[in-house]
């Protein structure tokens, strides 16, 4: 092959190879998972009952309605001061994905496209979801160990026996 | 020993005793308990072990989180959290702020009677609390 043709052809795969890591790499919301700085606030109140889910996971509109419905809380009265709700909303909604095109407010970060593309292809047995370890895809830091410091790096995935 | 020392030592002998019986949750729970019922005379840890085993109306106890002894870490129903200790004889920071006492029972006696917890039923797992060696 010619020396030209060849070397597009490398870089043309080798594009393709780094869109594709871009995609699984998980920064496909527009935004990575979470600023490096984070509002304590947030870690604090949203982490008592569950890791304080990354605003870069959902797009502002889903935080706006899951902030403006705390005391019905998936089956639980979450709700928190005015002030907390407030400095909360914020934060979220300032580091929120930029990725949906529609106005849509998924509730569970579980049920987005995104999310079932890279946990719910058949990669992932099913049976792995139900491991005491694990219980719950929700529960992101059983396999995702930095997920409270937003690392959902693939290469750093260990999933518990 | 000069008789001041003795006396120092006296008034602490006295005070340190008081001290550790004095919880400022507790006391403000004995007087809340104390509006709403006048003949309340003070709490029971037996009283808030058999609340703390209730199993209620969501099929939920306050062990169905914490589990069956306030000394173990416990885990939540749903998502599986770890959640520290509730024992302050093992987790010291535990029932020393105030806001944080009254948010979770706020929720949590939600979740598991399906409605708030009274003055008396908070005093008496607070104490049950403060006894678990």
């Amino acid at each position: 092959m010619h020396l030209f043709t060849r070397s597009l052809l490398t870089a043309a795969l080798a594009a393709c190879a780094l869109l594709a890591q871009a995609r699984t790499q998980g920064d496909n919301r527009g935004r990575p998972m979470q600023p490096a700085q984070v509002e304590t606030t947030w870690q604090t109140e949203c982490s008592g009952c569950h890791l304080a889910f990354p605003p870069g996971a959902l797009p502002a509109a889903a935080w706006q309605k899951i902030m403006s419905g705390l005391s019905q809380h998936f089956g639980t009265d979450a709700s928190l001061s005015p002030q907390q709700t407030t400095t909360i909303t914020d934060f979220l909604v300032k580091h929120a994905s930029n990725r949906w095109t529609s106005s849509s407010a998924p509730m569970r970060i579980t049920e987005t496209q995104w999310f079932r593309r890279q946990h719910m292809s058949g990669e992932i047995p099913q049976a792995v979801w139900q491991r005491a370890s694990i219980k719950t895809p929700s529960n992101c830091v059983a396999c995702h160990r930095g997920a409270d410091r937003g690392i959902f790096d693939e290469d750093a995935v260990r999933i518990p026996k | 020993m000069t008789p001041r020392t003795i006396g120092l030592l006296a008034s602490l002998a006295i005070a340190l005793p008081l001290a550790a019986n004095a919880h400022p949750i507790l006391d403000s729970y004995r007087a809340a308990a104390k509006q709403d019922n006048p003949a309340f005379k003070d709490f029971s840890a037996d009283a808030g072990r058999t609340f703390y085993t209730a199993v209620g109306p969501n099929q939920l106890a306050c062990a169905s989180c914490h589990t069956d002894s306030p000394k173990n870490s416990g885990r939540h129903a749903k998502t599986n959290k770890p959640i520290a200790p509730m024992a302050p004889s093992v987790n010291p920071k535990r029932f020393t702020d105030q806001a944080q006492v009254d948010k979770w029972f706020k929720r949590n006696c939600h979740d598991v009677l399906g409605h708030e917890c009274s003055a008396q039923d908070k005093g008496n797992f607070v104490a049950y609390m403060l006894s678990v060696q």
